[in-house]
């Protein structure tokens, strides 16, 4: 029923850290293409994974729930999930949905990457 | 009955507003419902915060019921605003919904009042998080069976265009006590009661036949322990000690009109 949606690139950053650039709109019909985002984010060295909203266009509550499944993903895997680029509106609809307390918002990728990296 | 936030944020304006921003509700921290029907049991909505799957304590489950809406003419769109326009008239008898009165919209909060056996009702809330022409979707509050979203949609189908409804749900049981009750009761009530509102709205949309089809699938078998707590809201026996209370409060009403009409004797 649902269109695919959105665009993910994928960068390795670290050998434990990789980064999925989401640009467009997120919706249930992103779920074909975040899976195969995070099938290439996710090596058996990767420890956390940094989703950038940067390019983030439109969510609705269908790519909430999206991100709840790929939460379970990475937590199955002892992967941390981190996020930076969302804006004012973006943050307020993570802490409304209580995301924000799974996924740890970071203001830079480079915050994020610090946070994954433990330092 | 409907009502929004005792906190709501409002952000610098300084970006440009997304193309979302109307559809989803406004941050909240707790509920807060306005004035319900007489008739009404108004418990565990009111200060209750939100929860979603991240901070439910069972197993997650991701459930999606749908219907074909075959042979009637109408669009995803046309569908949803029926469905909408009157979402409580579409429930099965156990359950009431006091909703907004014209339509569902962000930010919504309304009170559920749900039949669970025994004379009695448990009572708890919804928050429409978001809304748009095509779909809408609750969240639920602390001691709800569920820390759940709930989505309900329409789309055309790929093959043939005919419209399709649904209700996608992505749930957690609550805390231990509701967990322990899934595989016994609820997940079956669950399903009963989707199913029947769809049928109740496809034969309304003007389906002669309606057939809904259920699929559930096991998205975490893990149980979140750090959550066991979430017991001490459990509404199901909020509501149950509220029911035990009825004759006492009764009796009490009783004696202090006694008091005022012997005063005024």
């Amino acid at each position: 029923m649902n269109k695919e949606t959105g665009t993910m690139d994928v960068r390795k950053v670290s050998g434990v850290v990789s980064v999925v650039d989401i640009r467009g709109d997120v919706t249930a019909g992103s779920e074909g293409v975040l899976s195969d985002a995070y099938g290439r984010a996710s090596t058996p060295t990767t420890r956390a994974i940094v989703l950038n909203f940067s390019g983030l266009e439109y969510m609705n509550s269908g790519g909430i729930g999206m991100l709840v499944t790929l939460l379970v993903r990475a937590n199955r895997q002892r992967q941390r999930l981190l996020a930076y680029g969302l804006n004012q509106h973006y943050r307020q609809i993570f802490e409304l949905t209580r995301l924000d307390e799974a996924i740890g918002i970071h203001d830079s990728e480079e915050a994020a990457v610090a946070a994954a990296d433990g330092r | 009955m409907t009502s929004g936030a005792e906190d709501g944020a409002g952000g610098e304006a300084t970006e440009l507003t997304p193309r979302d921003a109307a559809n989803w509700a406004k941050h909240v921290t707790t509920l807060r419902l306005g004035e319900v029907p007489d008739e009404a049991i108004n418990l565990n909505v009111t200060g209750k915060r939100l929860v979603g799957p991240i901070q439910g304590f069972g197993k997650l489950w991701q459930k999606t019921y749908r219907v074909e809406l075959t042979g009637v003419e109408t669009t995803p769109a046309a569908a949803i605003a029926t469905w909408k326009q009157a979402f409580g008239s579409f429930w099965p008898d156990s359950g009431r919904f006091y909703g907004p009165l014209t339509s569902i919209a962000p930010g919504d909060v309304a009170l559920l009042n749900i039949s669970v056996g025994g004379g009695v009702k448990l009572s708890t809330g919804i928050l429409v998080l978001y809304a748009d022409e095509e779909s809408f979707t609750f969240m639920t509050p602390q001691g709800h069976i569920f820390a759940s979203w709930i989505t309900f949609s329409a789309a055309a189908a790929e093959e043939g265009g005919v419209t399709v409804a649904q209700v996608q749900v992505l749930l957690r049981a609550n805390d231990p006590l509701y967990e322990l009750a899934m595989p016994l009761a609820i997940h079956r009530r669950e399903d009963r009661f989707w199913q029947q509102t769809l049928t109740n709205l496809a034969r309304h949309l003007g389906v002669a036949d309606p057939a809904v089809s259920t699929v559930a699938v096991c998205v975490d078998r893990r149980r979140q322990w750090s959550n066991a707590g979430n017991v001490w809201h459990n509404a199901g026996i909020r509501s149950t000690l509220y029911a035990l209370g009825t004759p006492l409060r009764a009796g009490r009403r009783l004696l202090a009109g006694d008091e005022r009409s012997g005063r005024k004797g």
